[in-house]
């Protein structure tokens, strides 16, 4: 690999990509503890008649001015969607879907109209759709560097109030807090990460940078400085694997790539996550069946030796299937009493209680008195 | 009666969401160093009317002084304790920091806590009796045991008068004891609480005082005043059917 990025416009797009996976990832873990993650996604379908708008009226295809465009427009969809929920009777959510739907389908229409134009100065502007990462000058590595910068000094001096006012906001504010003040610099800082992600990953898929890195640092950690840390790698990790492979490969668009690689993260995270990870639970669930049923088995056993007090207390195998209202194999579950000492077989292969498993029993039987 | 300093005093308060009122015109004095509780039926307004305080809900009309001087120049005399459910307990944080969070305000902008301020929230976990939880994640916590953490936030604020909605909804037998005498204490040392409640058996054993509340400031004033059968039946209309004799508290109020 060390070969590929002394490549100086792969160095280029990887250093871009890495800046934006840091910034949006450690951003996106609190739009996901706020669940404002539909929030992302309305701001970045929003800007795309942003772009096309900066583009129709200043003629320019500089990306600081596009950018910009795509800036006013995402802000002015972020207001759009408050001013909705705060005076209707419209939920958050679906003031969400209206305006995405309504701002991207206004920016699809726009672009078309464009695109129809005979002149060919126009040509490129798709690449937002979907981002074009090779398309990255190092001028706009600098800026998301700053923007990274910017971010995540905010959130150093901000970490206290960002993490109260994302916990409990109503108790943040009895305590003085302003419960706006926090909304506005979030949201602000998602809109501009958002902003700085377009070149590279398109409006239509940049808020899953915001999101998946975030849902799956939630799955590894506790704590919100690691899951904002991980967050971080994460995004950096996806955006660098993400572009790199789009400028080897040609045709291959930039954002559908990077979020390809955070999907399998994401996948890896749900599956495999020690606490929260589905098989970690699978595994959970079945060792607690598994250890119920012992405990039944060796109740069972204990009132057949009880009932057949004085006579022989080894049974074989066949009886003590019939009394357990359980069907399936009794084998395993005999062979680990054995394994624990509370049973063993006899040479005739009878099975009856140790000493051991006789008080075990006893103690499962008060415990189980207790609890009821 | 005159000698009664109020820690509280709220004026023709009026709360409305979208027009319609939740809570009217409601005159409320709490005085200094008493245990109020705020009951009445569902849908009365009672956390409507704690917000309203607060200054966390527009007041629609009304005043509120605190100790004499606006909410907004005494907020730091004054915690509030919100209802348990009113989070998502699954947040990535521990015990000791949601505590610490009761620190904050005193702090202001930016500045974080320190060793001070980790004194006092292990302090406050001691006494509510859950220092060695102090670095549990707070998703592995029981109701009861959320609950301990949210007075205990409230503790480390050090205010004079704790407001509370429903501090014992859904807390186990243990917890509603420890909480009741940690807020016995606060009382002896002359603090004032006002506690949302909606359990008529428990008030006169836990309060001293109480308002009842049906959108409406139906009466307030101490148990004897205000806690008879009458006035109840009043905020609740015909609907009680239940109360046991205890301590001078009413025995029936079926129509």
């Amino acid at each position: 690999m060390s070969g590929i990025f002394s490549d100086f416009t792969l160095r280029t797009v990887a250093m871009g990509a890495a800046f934006l996976g840091i910034t949006s990832g450690a951003l996106g873990s609190f739009a996901v503890l706020r669940r404002q993650s539909l929030l992302g996604d309305s701001i970045s379908h929003a800007s795309l008649p942003g772009i096309v708008l900066a583009f129709i009226l200043i003629g320019t295809k500089s990306s600081l001015v596009l950018l910009i465009g795509a800036a006013i427009a995402g802000w002015i969809a972020t207001l759009f969607i408050l001013s909705i929920i705060r005076n209707t009777r419209i939920s958050s959510d679906g003031a969400q879907g209206v305006v995405l739907s309504v701002f991207f389908g206004l920016g699809l229409m726009l672009l078309t109209f464009v695109q129809s134009k005979p002149n060919a100065s126009q040509a490129g502007l798709d690449k937002y759709l979907f981002g074009q990462a090779a398309a990255l000058l190092p001028e706009d590595v600098r800026t998301a560097a700053i923007i990274g910068v910017i971010t995540i000094i905010c959130m150093i001096f901000f970490w206290k109030e960002f993490k109260l006012m994302s916990f409990d906001p109503v108790y943040g504010e009895s305590l003085g807090f302003s419960a706006r003040l926090t909304d506005i610099m979030i949201t602000a800082l998602i809109v501009i990460s958002i902003v700085t992600g377009l070149q590279t990953v398109g409006v239509i898929l940049m808020s899953s940078m915001l999101i998946a890195p975030a849902a799956s640092a939630r799955q590894w950690t506790n704590k919100l400085g690691a899951m904002v840390t991980l967050s971080a790698i994460f995004g950096a990790i996806s955006g660098v694997l993400g572009a790199t492979l789009s400028s080897l490969i040609s045709n291959l668009p930039t954002g559908p790539t990077i979020i390809l690689c955070l999907t399998s993260i994401f996948i890896i995270s749900l599956l495999f996550a020690p606490d929260r990870g589905l098989i970690s639970k699978l595994v959970k669930r079945y060792r607690n069946r598994f250890l119920f049923s012992l405990q039944k088995l060796l109740l069972d056993l204990y009132y057949l030796e009880e009932k057949h007090k004085g006579t022989s207390h080894a049974h074989d195998m066949k009886t003590i299937s019939l009394i357990r209202n359980r069907q399936g194999n009794i084998h395993i579950a005999l062979k680990t009493l054995q394994s624990r000492g509370w049973a063993e077989q006899t040479t005739a292969g009878l099975w009856k209680l140790t000493a051991e498993g006789h008080t075990e029993a006893i103690k499962i039987q008060n415990g189980g008195r207790n609890d009821s | 009666m005159s000698d009664l300093k109020w820690a509280i005093e709220a004026e023709d308060i009026t709360i409305a969401y979208n027009d319609k009122p939740v809570v009217w015109d409601v005159d409320l004095r709490v005085p200094e160093g008493v245990m109020m509780a705020i009951i009445g039926p569902n849908g009365a307004g009672k956390s409507t009317l704690l917000k309203g305080l607060l200054g966390l809900i527009p007041l629609t009309a009304g005043q509120v002084t605190v100790f004499g001087d606006t909410y907004k120049n005494q907020r730091n005399k004054v915690a509030y304790v919100p209802q348990r459910t009113a989070v998502d307990w699954d947040f990535p944080t521990t015990v000791l920091d949601v505590v610490l969070m009761g620190t904050y305000g005193k702090l202001g902008w930016i500045k974080r806590p320190g060793k001070n301020e980790f004194f006092k929230a292990t302090e406050a976990l001691d006494k509510v009796g859950m220092r060695e939880f102090a670095d549990r994640q707070i998703s592995q916590l029981s109701g009861g045991q959320q609950q301990r953490v949210f007075l205990a936030r409230a503790l480390t604020q050090e205010a004079e008068i704790y407001l509370m909605d429903e501090p014992f909804q859904g807390v186990d037998a243990a917890t509603e004891r420890a909480i009741i005498a940690l807020l016995k204490e606060l009382k002896n040392a002359g603090k004032t609480v006002v506690a949302v409640h909606h359990d008529l058996q428990t008030v006169s054993d836990y309060f001293d005082w109480v308002t009842l509340l049906n959108v409406r400031r139906i009466a307030s004033g101490t148990i004897k005043e205000a806690f008879t059968p009458e006035i109840l039946k009043k905020a609740y209309g015909g609907r009680l059917s239940f109360l046991e004799d205890r301590n001078g508290c009413p025995d029936t109020l079926e129509e």
